[in-house]
């Protein structure tokens, strides 16, 4: 429910914020006064009142107007019953946010019921979309004016259409004149002349929208005796070249699409493995506790957010610190506590940290209970990259991508920059002959294995964003990331990056093929089979030392 | 799950040598730890193997013995018996057997045990389930315990031999599959004098019925037992020869003394 | 003297374990309810789940105590010899499913299926079952482990990929399409051999039938192990290299045992299915096969008796535990698992015999 809400805040936010510069450079007095006559207008009982002042609002020329009118046309403007006054409230749990309608002013938060919300009929909503497609058109923001022309051509009618001509005339800006031209090329395949239409579909091919899809399909149909609709050949031929070239694109978008939920799922996984990747290919232990490890990152994250419910941005980066302390500190903890005691026999720390795993799932259970937690994502994080109609990223799996790639390039930077980095590369290769140096390997497998759990931590976070945190979070990942760990062949971390990746893509492709579970038992089989071809992994670990 | 004696061709060593290895390359990771090697072992023969560290003496066993396969090369048991063809266990069962060069018997196991393991008779699985000990079997084990000195230990388990000891039992395993090739990798390492005097007292009476290959680093041993001895640098032969014929090569003294 | 000492404990657990499994059922069915030396269905049926578990536990200690590999999958045979049994079982509920069809399972016919797939034809027959309750998890076994074996899979990544298996057949199991009752599983069972699956009598017998198994595959297992394959298994454990230099061909041994072990899981799980009543694609969960280590490790692995013992004290606690204080019950099989590794490697039995050889 949440985000739904945080997303119209957003947009009466950004929409504000563009007006800005508009707003400073009014005459402040004059047309203050017409706002504030309109607004009580906007206020009054009666519907025709109502109209009268989003004449008035339009008129008046007050950027402001629009932030109102927007806050009308989507239900988010009301009377504040106690002072008889119109303010702009966004939905959060304890009730309204509210600022005034008049200036944004914050004016803190009511209960729903201190609020009165100012409706519409749908005759109203009608002229109103159009009157702030009108306003929206002289904007000077591209996204406004697009929005604009979406907006007028939702009920298109002649005023609309005189309107967006004129537009073209005088627009600068390529996509908003592409999207005009989109509209009328739409609205002129209606036309009943042959070289209008043609010309429209030559125009219409290069527009890959699901309107135009329509469109286009629509005009290939038969009806019942078999018959086309479409009585003209040619115009149906070229209707049929456009839809082709339309559906190359769209496949184009698609599978750019897979690779990126492919990628994104890598991401997540090469997360969840390249701490692993670290503890296993370094000191050659199994840690089961390691999805653990990453409930806890997660868990930070939740608290973190209940420390501080009002910076969700602010709250999620500190989390990422913070995480990798607790994890770390709790892995430091492993190793001292348990994990020493079992050096040479990895079979045994498998178990040992099984049994951790399990302590720690319990643990929490009791304290932060057996359900789930939302974490909530600030909202830079929520909705997506609309590239076009058919293409969108979400920003938290886009995000996930590149704080994975960070974290990867951070610690592929520490292993090779930093005094730790070559002990840890040294203890890797030759543990006795590293021992006889003078390292302490005592030391570095104890900071090894914080960095590792340290990581789990940090990709806990990033779970947050993406799953429901609950105890359970780290079991449903374990057996992935080992999975890549073996695949991408142990202590080679671009090993890690490179199976992360390809696996989370392997899946996504064949998900449509074959359906999410199907896809993964799939995996699962090519790596056991895999495992037989290569039993060090992609990248195997080669040399004397090896075979010890 | 072929049977034991079950080969494509018999052991052919009408020509003298029982092993040929001959244009051997292996690498590591562009390490060359082979190179170009060739060396021919005659039946019967008692040959060392020296060389400094990294000359490439336990990737040859590797080699021989299916362990390690080469870039190219071949390695021929006898005339006819093409052991890069084969695995491990078909290289063992064929008869060349190899001892380690960390003592590895099983721990676990009693004296005796570890040398019925050993003992040449059908080593499919149904076959070792069903497996007794007939009494020629059980002789032939009193035999190489006593050959061994480890009578007394016979019911003892493995693990609590003195370093000598195992060192010993891992060649009464050897013995036990009564091979025509042995393989012996630094058989004296963590001996006492004494242990080392009659571990070449066993090799030199094996000698002749037995074609034999000891890698060493003890050069008195080397002495005592060989009389044609190898030598191994970076990967290929660097020479061969009488002890003393090695000794004052000056190439062998150069490799050995750096330069 | 430690073997003479291992043969008296082991002695004695089979003792008590023949008289679980004749006194108990023949008391239930001759004395009346009321009497003293009457146990409830209840106490029977769990007496006799534990004793599957026994056999599980058994069947994990050849791979592991004995031959060195940390199967993560155990349970996966387990759980595919319950399915087969569940599904004969299902095919004897015949009209009295909720819709009456004699041919189809209730959850077929709600998925809407016409027939029965070709997987499910046979099972009707209790041979053909029980010979499916061995065959399928060997079969699985076989083919699994001649990949992993041939190609030298070992150590950890081989646990890490037995894990996997199951995990991809929790995962398989769970789909409806797989055509056996999806997330629900298989139950409402309502006969066996056509004793009522509920009755007391059937209960006794099952008890009866599991311990006398339980024993015959210890008796076995035991005669394996005693024998110089047992030995060379062992051999492999702890120096695979060597024996393969004495000329063994090593996957064919592991490859054995394994489909051996995965067997005896097989009828553990087909004697657990009617005994608890369900059978469900959890079984499959790694956690599951994880818990089977456990009680192995608890008790000691490499000795067979340890691993019955640790199947059932284990059980037992988990039993306790989770009627009492259900969130202890995690704590303690986590904390247990830690303490056992660490300072127990032999688990209980070792504790014994090292108290032995101080005497």
């Amino acid at each position: 429910m949440k985000p739904i809400f945080f997303r119209h805040y957003v947009c009466l936010m950004a929409i504000g914020l563009l007006l800005l510069p508009g707003l400073v450079l009014s005459d402040e007095n004059l047309s203050q006064d017409t706002l504030t006559a309109a607004m009580s207008k906007l206020n009054a009982a009666y519907m025709t009142e109502r109209s009268a002042a989003i004449e008035q609002l339009a008129a008046a020329q007050e950027p402001r107007a629009i932030v109102i009118l927007q806050a009308l046309l989507e239900g988010h403007l009301f009377n504040l019953i106690a002072e008889n006054k119109l303010v702009i409230g966004a939905e959060i749990e304890a009730g309204y946010k509210l600022s005034d309608a008049k200036n944004g002013q914050d004016l803190g938060i009511v209960a729903r019921e201190a609020t009165q919300k100012i409706n519409l009929n749908n005759a109203l909503r009608v002229s109103l979309r159009k009157t702030l497609g009108r306003l929206e058109l002289n904007a000077s923001e591209v996204k406004v004016r697009i929005h604009a022309v979406q907006a007028i051509a939702k009920d298109i009618d002649p005023e609309g259409l005189v309107l967006l001509h004129a537009q073209l005339s005088t627009e600068k800006d390529r996509s908003v004149q592409d999207e005009i031209k989109l509209v009328l090329g739409l609205e002129q395949l209606n036309s009943t002349d042959k070289p209008q239409r043609l010309a429209a579909l030559a125009l219409l091919k290069d527009h890959a929208s699901p309107a135009v899809v329509n469109r286009l399909n629509a005009l290939q149909e038969k009806d019942a005796t078999g018959q086309f609709v479409e009585t003209d050949a040619d115009v149906r031929n070229s209707a049929k070249t456009a839809l082709i070239n339309i559906n190359s694109k769209l496949r184009v978008y698609a599978a750019i699409e897979t690779v990126f939920f492919g990628l994104s799922l890598g991401a997540v996984l090469v997360l969840a493995a390249i701490g692993l990747a670290i503890t296993f290919g370094v000191m050659g232990v199994i840690n089961m506790a390691h999805g653990e490890l990453m409930m806890l990152g997660a868990y930070t994250t939740y608290v973190m957010q209940q420390l501080l419910p009002d910076y969700l941005g602010l709250a999620l980066l500190l989390s990422i610190p913070a995480a990798f302390m607790i994890s770390a500190l709790v892995g430091i903890l492993i190793e001292r506590g348990i994990i020493r005691f079992l050096y040479g026999r990895p079979l045994e720390t498998l178990l040992a940290t099984f049994g951790v795993s399990l302590v720690l799932q319990q643990t929490v259970r009791s304290i932060f209970s057996p359900l789930n937690r939302s974490v909530a994502s600030p909202e830079w994080m929520s909705g997506a990259w609309q590239i076009n109609d058919f293409l969108a990223l979400t920003w938290n799996r886009f995000y996930i991508l590149v704080f994975c790639l960070l974290v990867f390039t951070l610690l592929l930077q520490i292993l090779k920059r930093t005094r730790l980095g070559l002990e840890v590369r040294a203890v890797a290769q030759n543990r006795n002959m590293a021992k006889a140096m003078g390292i302490p390997t005592a030391r570095v497998d104890a900071l090894t294995f914080g960095l590792g759990s340290g990581i789990a931590g940090v990709a806990g976070v990033a779970l947050s964003q993406i799953t429901n945190v609950g105890p359970n979070l780290g079991q449903a990942y374990i057996v992935d990331s080992f999975m890549v760990v073996v695949f991408g062949g142990v202590g080679n971390l671009w090993g890690t990056l490179l199976a992360g990746f390809s696996l989370g893509i392997a899946n996504k492709l064949l998900e449509p093929l074959a359906g999410a579970v199907l896809a993964k038992i799939l995996v699962l089989v090519f790596i056991i089979l895999f495992i037989q071809k290569r039993p060090r992994g992609l990248f195997p670990q080669k040399g004397r030392a090896v075979e010890g | 799950m072929s049977g034991l004696a079950l080969k494509p061709d018999e052991l052919d060593v009408s020509h003298g040598p029982i092993l040929y290895l001959e244009g051997i390359n292996l690498s590591f990771d562009g390490f060359k730890a082979l190179n170009n090697l060739s060396l021919y072992i005659d039946a019967g023969e008692l040959r060392c193997v020296i060389g400094p560290n990294g000359a490439g003496k336990t990737t040859m066993m590797d080699v021989i013995t299916g362990k390690t396969r080469p870039d190219s090369g071949s390695v021929f048991f006898g005339q006819t018996i093409d052991l890069l063809k084969m695995d491990e266990a078909a290289v063992a069962r064929a008869g060349i057997c190899r001892k380690f060069q960390k003592p590895t018997v099983f721990e676990a196991l009693s004296v005796f045990e570890n040398l019925e393991l050993a003992l040449a008779v059908d080593k499919t699985v149904w076959k070792t389930l069903f497996a007794k000990l007939n009494g020629i079997q059980r002789d032939r084990i009193d035999e190489v315990l006593a050959i061994i000195g480890l009578t007394e230990q016979r019911s003892r388990p493995a693990g609590v031999l003195s370093h000598g000891q195992k060192q010993w039992l891992e060649i009464g395993m050897l013995l036990m599959q009564d091979p025509k090739v042995m393989l012996v990798d630094e058989p004296v390492a963590g001996m006492t004098h004494q242990e080392i005097e009659r571990t070449a007292e066993l090799l030199l009476s094996l000698r002749g019925e037995r074609s034999i290959v000891v890698v060493e680093h003890d050069m008195e041993f080397v002495r005592t037992i060989a009389s044609r001895v190898t030598v191994l640098h970076e990967g290929s032969v660097l020479t061969e020869g009488t002890m003393d014929e090695v000794q004052n090569d000056p190439r062998v003294i150069q490799v050995y003394l750096g330069g | 003297m430690n073997l003479f000492f291992q043969d008296k404990l082991a002695g004695s657990l089979m003792a008590v374990i023949a008289c679980i499994t004749v006194f108990i059922p023949l008391f239930n069915l001759l004395t009346p309810v009321d009497s003293v030396l009457h146990f409830s269905a209840y106490t029977v049926s769990l007496l006799g789940k534990y004793l599957t578990f026994a056999l599980l536990g058994l069947s994990l200690d050849l791979v592991w105590g004995y031959c060195g590999i940390l199967a993560l999958g155990q349970g996966a045979f387990f759980a595919l010899g319950g399915y087969a049994m569940g599904m004969y079982l299902m095919r004897q509920i015949g009209t009295r499913g909720v819709y009456g069809n004699a041919e189809l399972p209730d959850f077929m016919v709600f998925l809407n299926w016409k027939e029965l797939p070709w997987f499910w034809q046979g099972f009707n027959h209790f041979g053909f079952a029980m010979l499916m309750v061995v065959l399928v998890p060997g079969l699985l076994a076989l083919v699994f482990g001649w990949l992993a074996f041939r190609s030298r899979v070992t150590g950890v990544y081989l646990s890490i990929i037995t894990q996997a298996l199951t995990y991809a057949l929790l995962l398989a199991f769970f789909r409806n399409e797989m055509g056996f009752g999806g997330n629900n599983g298989l139950t409402d069972f309502k006969e066996l051999l056509g004793f009522n699956i509920q009755s007391e009598g059937l209960r006794s017998l099952l008890l009866m039938a599991t311990g006398l198994i339980l024993l015959l595959a210890f008796g076995v297992s035991r005669w394996v192990m005693n024998s110089k394959l047992g030995r060379v298994v062992t051999a492999v454990r702890d120096q695979e290299m060597r024996v393969r230099f004495l000329g063994y061909r090593v996957e064919h041994f592991k490859l054995w045992i394994f489909v051996f072990s995965a067997m005896l899981a097989g009828i553990a799980g087909a004697l657990y299915v009617p005994q608890v009543g369900i059978i469900n694609p959890s079984e499959f969960s790694p956690l599951n096969s994880l818990e089977i280590v456990i009680w192995v490790a608890i008790g000691g692995r490499g000795t067979l008796y340890g691993a019955i013992i640790g199947a059932v004290l284990v059980n037992y606690a988990k039993s306790l535990l989770t009627g009492w204080a259900p969130e202890i019950w995690l704590f303690f099989l986590g904390t247990t698992f830690i303490l056992v590794t660490v300072f127990l490697p032999n688990g209980i039995l070792g504790l014994f015999r090292s108290q032995e050889q101080k005497l």
